[in-house]
């Protein structure tokens, strides 16, 4: 286990920009999680961590010692693949065994730490099967073990959730992060699944472009996101695009005029999140008139899209308290409080 | 092996799917005729290396196993098959040496002239093998004048030229048992600790093992078959198989010849069988 840290790496491929600036300080048994569209660098991060890619610029560090240039295999990092890259012509526990055979311990030791790690990921009675006759998450299972069985002193997962099923991913990303706090691995992983990132990460780096957009906590991101990219990718919001007149005043290209927190005078945009957003205005800065254009059932909660302006709907989450809910025509009120308002000036997205 | 007729399913018309059993008939029919077409050689020749009499005709006038052994009291017989066996195996070892590399490059790497190495690699097979026998003669030549090496008429030149037949099987099969081969096991095994050679010899060895070992068996066969080629590239004295059933040939036609045949197809089916046993041939080929 070892501290990471990323000093302004960047690759290109020709001049094609796959990674910029990357500055990164992953902390002992911290879990970093970083997050972003496909193509936004991620994996590429990951792999330069690896040593499966190597940097055009800037440096790695693994426990104190830079890595930049080490080939994959003189450095401890345990990785699990999106695909989970078993040896399928290898049993489950040769699999396991690999990377200690590869680090010349002796029989009996590679014996027992191949028997304990299968013993963490709950597959003991499974050492003597083929990866093919495994199901995914057993298969996902293994490769975890394979990557804890080195005792890595950094653990990197790529996408190791996404060839699973809604209800095994939501399991076993638990069971990943109760994992890793016993073990205190420093851990990174990549996703492009918010509410996966927000679950197990103890920090998240929203990446876009190649570059890092923003680095926090979940509520950092969620309450105060950098910039409208981020806004927009962590969480679900409406954005209404317009100018701020004054501070603290908001005009929308419909013609709405809303109080907001405050931002300077000039094109911007105004994000709303739709659980801050209420139904009926008694007593709150925001209060319009609209008409609900579409409901979403989704159990536990509503979502309506209402239309304020020709040019303006927003989207407003409701918790689903059974009768009266507003159906699709009916016409409403919708009121927020102006700090539920955050402008973001128009620059980039 | 150039008798693949396709009869894996002819255009059968939309509608025809009510009138099923003339269909079935009639594929049944001709999946028949062909493989009939393909074995009858096989039979024939079969049947007559037990004949009795010396000279074929039909019918025949008794059953006899006489010429199996006169196969093994014909010294060029023997010697041949020795020769063709220690040829065919050097040549099969030295191809798949050459192919798996350059599969491997053609199957990973992006670069110019890539398709047409590729196809370079294929060429053997479509050049005559008198063409290839005459050229490669003319080169051996040439090259003992420049360099002074004996070439001609050597072992070492004919496992060479064996090669060359031996490599398109080699890099055909390998390449097909790549393309199913996910690459990110091989950074797996990098990530585990292991360095390049290692990776290659534990995890894309076995990976590639069914078509490793389809080439191997395709290409010895094609070696150990060759006539054409071989004839301008053997020394005085020293024939292979093939060219020993030839050389028979000109004298005599007693079913001897037969015989022989018929022990070198049984060796190869055996092989096949053995192989298949290990590693499904089918799932490349």
């Amino acid at each position: 286990m070892a501290r990471l840290e990323l000093i302004d790496l960047s690759k290109h491929y020709g001049d094609q920009v796959a990674v910029v600036g990357v500055t990164l300080d992953v902390a002992d048994g911290e879990f970093l999680v970083l997050l972003g569209p496909s193509g936004c660098g991620k994996t590429t991060t990951l792999r330069m961590i690896a040593g499966l890619v190597e940097p055009s610029g800037g440096s790695a560090r693994i426990g104190g010692t830079d890595c930049t240039h080490l080939p994959p295999w003189r450095r401890n990092t345990g990785m699990v693949f999106q695909s989970y890259a078993l040896f399928p012509h290898m049993t489950v526990a040769e699999n396991v065994a690999f990377g200690l055979e590869m680090r010349k311990l002796a029989k009996p030791e590679i014996e027992a730490r191949t028997k304990e790690a299968l013993r963490l990921v709950r597959l003991e009675g499974y050492a003597a099967r083929l990866p093919r006759q495994l199901s995914g998450g057993q298969q996902q299972r293994v490769a975890l073990a394979r990557a804890l069985a080195i005792r890595p002193d950094v653990l990197l997962l790529d996408e190791p959730l996404s060839n699973l099923d809604a209800k095994l991913r939501e399991e076993v990303r638990i069971e990943i992060r109760e994992l890793q706090r016993q073990l205190g691995l420093t851990t990174v992983m990549v996703t492009h699944d918010q509410e996966e990132a927000l679950t197990v990460a103890d920090r998240l780096v929203v990446m876009a472009e190649g570059e890092i957009r923003q680095i926090g906590s979940q509520r950092d991101l969620y309450e105060r996101p950098a910039d409208r990219f981020v806004a927009g990718f962590v969480g679900r919001s409406t954005f209404l695009d317009g100018r701020v007149t004054t501070p603290g005043e908001f005009e929308t290209a419909g013609g709405l005029r809303l109080k907001c927190a405050a931002g300077a005078a000039g094109a911007a945009a105004l994000l709303l999140r739709p659980e801050r957003l209420h139904l009926g205005g008694e007593n709150l800065d925001n209060r319009l008139p609209g008409r609900v254009e579409f409901v979403s059932y989704l159990g536990a909660v509503l979502e309506l899209h209402v239309r304020l302006s020709p040019a303006d709907r927003v989207l407003v989450q409701l918790p689903n308290r059974g009768e009266g809910a507003p159906a699709v025509g009916d016409d409403v009120e919708i009121g927020w409080h102006r700090d539920a308002g955050m402008v973001f000036a128009q620059q980039r997205n | 092996m150039s008798s693949a007729v396709a009869h894996d399913g002819p255009a059968v018309p939309a509608n025809a799917s009510r009138r099923v059993p003339v269909g079935r008939w009639l594929l049944n029919g001709v999946a028949g005729l062909t493989l009939g077409f393909i074995l009858l050689p096989l039979v024939l020749v079969t049947w007559l290396a037990f004949f009795r009499q010396e000279i074929p005709s039909f019918p025949p006038e008794g059953y006899s196993l006489q010429w199996f052994g006169a196969v093994l009291n014909n010294k060029s017989f023997v010697s041949g098959f020795i020769l063709s066996f220690q040829v065919g195996v050097a040549a099969t070892l030295l191809g798949l040496a050459l192919a798996v590399p350059a599969s491997l490059a053609i199957a990973r790497r992006r670069f110019a002239g890539r398709s047409f190495a590729s196809t370079l690699l294929l060429m053997p097979l479509i050049v005559p093998g008198v063409v290839l026998g005459a050229s490669i003669y003319v080169f051996q030549i040439e090259t003992e004048i420049a360099t002074g090496l004996p070439m001609l008429g050597t072992t070492t030149g004919l496992i060479a030229a064996h090669a060359l037949i031996v490599i398109p099987w080699a890099a055909r099969l390998v390449t097909a048992s790549l393309a199913g081969f996910d690459p990110t096991i091989e950074e797996a095994a990098k990530n585990l600790g292991a360095p390049p050679w290692t990776t290659f010899r534990r995890v894309t060895l076995p990976a590639i093992r069914p078509g490793l070992v389809a080439g191997a068996l395709f290409g010895f066969v094609t070696s150990f078959g060759n006539l054409e080629m071989s004839l301008f590239l053997v020394g005085a004295g020293r024939t292979t198989l093939p060219i020993a059933i030839l050389q028979y040939l000109e004298w005599k036609i007693d079913p001897t010849v037969a015989a022989v045949s018929v022990m070198q197809i049984a060796l190869i089916g055996v092989a096949m069988i053995v192989t298949d046993r290990y590693v499904k041939i089918a799932q490349v080929v």
